[in-house]
């Protein structure tokens, strides 16, 4: 089939699973209830989750790419631990040293939780990036971004013992990961800042392509490498730092998408690549959002098992169909 | 007048990391030419690979230095050098969807735009270098169901398609069979006859690199540069002081 002709049909579908999920709940359609849920809180979630598929996705594309690594994405590599990190670090001891809690989600405190996800998430790329040019091979980078996660968790788990109640209250509601949580005027400004870092991701087509074939190639094409692997992975760390800080870490999502983008237009250009990781990204995270409302009555199932239960086996599919030990993605 | 692509003048090669500089060689003087297939030998550890990092501007120069078209190889941008030098490693990773084409296509990357799309004259550039390989019929593989010599023709295609004076192989033919191996020389040996290239390989085939090349440039022990023709090498006995053991014999020509 043809690039258009799948496009198109992928393009189709985001109003469909649009309407779904504003479709989809407990209240009675029609009502003046409805009206107010559909407009207040399902189209904010339904917006929220298409943003954050699509910002997780294109992430784990640029690290898959930049690490010629089939199994690099946030949650893998210990990305998303470090942008929660960074939130912990806010949200934990803003209430211990300051006094005043940032629990409460101001203007300001919310910009303060972003720009420490944004320094957690970039701290650990600059680290893997570090490790992964001296060691080789995938198991010797995974299990560094599974030490990242512990030593993150760590961290959080000692900031907890000086935290008060009220700040570990909202951290552990914002590390379970949500659509719903982001609401009113925050949604703006979120589908905002995702829908200005992506455009700025398909700059990066032509450098991602040149990177595939290794940084001794991509320089002998004419590629600063080190340059471009510095804007590469700015746009992946913010951009997984942005979602995790409005939605809390999701699993999976960002490992799974790029390589069903690649199943379905079997290519390894990134110029058809990152559209479709990207629009692959919000459906898939619509449909996780769909089937998370899926069981009716009033029980919502948590994103993340919803996302992991998808991305788990693609994850497996992935490493099992590269036995060999061999070669990337 | 000679037509010389790349000149090495006194140059040392090594590494520097840190405060720590190591030597692997010093002194070296040479010159390449358009139109010759060259060949560098040398025991495993010699410097080979960093001769040929030098030469491609990967590896800054210690002292001395390594001068292409008149120019000094340090004083060329990314950009121009990557019109004037492409290379062929052996630790190419195949990447899975990417079809011979599209790996060709790579090499058009320094002439192409800002978003990498190709012209016209880019496709049939990059359709002739696939068919000066003998790659026509694999034109739609993707690059990792290829063997390795085939794999190995579709980056010299890809290099072909850089459209650079210079070509630098590390150790093309050293994972192939036989036949791929004498296929692979007798590729490169009329790319740099018919294309006027300067084509520079560096390899443990002895018997290949002795009856392909135009010139053999050998890295001895003792750290030496020692340039020759073939036969010269056979015929002065270098060959056999630095590769030679009892009983083996370097025959400068077969009638």
């Amino acid at each position: 089939m043809n690039n258009t002709l799948l496009f198109v049909i992928l393009l189709l579908l985001i109003p469909f699973l649009v309407f779904c999920n504003l479709m989809t709940g407990s209240v009675e359609m029609g009502s003046e209830l409805w009206k107010t849920v559909v407009m207040t809180i399902r189209l904010p979630q339904t917006l929220t989750a298409m943003s954050c598929g699509a910002g997780l996705s294109v992430a784990g594309l640029l690290m898959q790419t930049i690490f010629r690594n089939p199994l690099a994405g946030p949650s893998v590599l210990g990305v998303s631990s470090a942008a929660s990190l960074g939130v912990a670090f806010v949200l934990l001891l803003s209430g211990a040293i300051g006094g005043t809690s940032l629990s409460h989600f101001g203007v300001i405190g919310n910009s303060a939780i972003i720009l420490a996800a944004i320094a957690g998430s970039l701290c650990v790329m600059i680290v893997i990036v570090w490790l992964s040019r001296r060691v080789a091979g995938n198991a010797t980078l995974l299990i560094s971004g599974v030490m990242i996660g512990y030593i993150a968790s760590a961290i959080i788990g000692v900031l907890k013992a000086y935290a008060n109640e009220e700040d570990i209250h909202a951290y552990v509601i914002w590390g379970l990961g949500s659509f719903s949580r982001v609401s009113g005027g925050q949604v703006g400004v979120f589908v905002c800042l995702i829908a200005i870092l992506l455009p700025l991701t398909m700059l990066l087509a032509k450098p991602l392509n040149m990177m595939l074939m290794g940084d001794l190639y991509a320089l002998n094409l004419g590629l600063n490498v080190k340059l471009h692997r510095m804007w590469i992975i700015a746009a992946a760390g913010i951009l997984t730092a942005v979602v995790t800080a409005y939605c809390g870490p999701i699993m999976f999502l960002g490992l799974a998408v790029p390589h069903i983008a690649r199943g379905i237009f079997r290519t390894s250009d990134h110029r058809i690549l990152l559209p479709a990781t990207l629009i692959c990204g919000a459906e898939l995270s619509l449909l996780c959002n769909l089937i998370s409302k899926m069981p009716g009555a009033n029980g919502v199932l948590p994103i993340n098992s919803v996302t992991a239960l998808i991305g788990a086996p693609i994850a497996l599919y992935v490493l099992l169909k590269r036995k060999s030990g061999g070669h990337y993605i | 007048m000679k037509n010389i692509t790349i000149e090495l003048i006194n140059t040392t090669i090594g590494y520097k990391s840190g405060n720590k500089t190591t030597i692997i060689a010093s002194g070296l003087n040479g010159s390449f030419e358009k139109g010759e297939l060259i060949s560098l030998v040398g025991r495993n550890g010699c410097g080979k690979s960093t001769l040929l990092r030098t030469i491609a501007g990967f590896q800054t120069i210690l002292e001395g230095r390594v001068v292409q078209e008149g120019k000094d190889i340090s004083d060329y941008s990314i950009q121009e050098r990557a019109r004037l030098i492409s290379i062929v490693t052996t630790n190419f990773k195949p990447i899975p969807n990417m079809t011979v084409f599209d790996l060709v296509a790579m090499g058009r990357s320094p002439y192409t735009g800002f978003w990498g799309k190709l012209s016209q004259d880019d496709k049939k550039i990059i359709d002739e270098s696939i068919g000066i390989v003998g790659m026509e019929k694999y034109r739609n593989r993707t690059v990792d169901t290829l063997s390795d010599g085939e794999r190995q023709k579709v980056l010299i295609a890809k290099a072909i398609a850089q459209e650079t004076t210079v070509i630098i192989l590390d150790e093309p033919t050293s994972f192939l069979d036989y036949p791929s191996k004498v296929k692979t020389m007798q590729i490169l040996r009329t790319l740099a006859h018919d294309c006027d290239k300067t084509i520079i390989i560096s390899t443990h085939d002895l018997e290949q690199a002795l009856q392909f090349s135009d010139k053999i440039w050998l890295l001895n022990d003792e750290k030496k540069l020692i340039v020759n023709t073939p036969s010269e090498m056979i015929e002065k006995g270098i060959m056999k002081e630095c590769f030679g053991y009892e009983n083996c014999i370097f025959v400068s020509k077969i009638e």
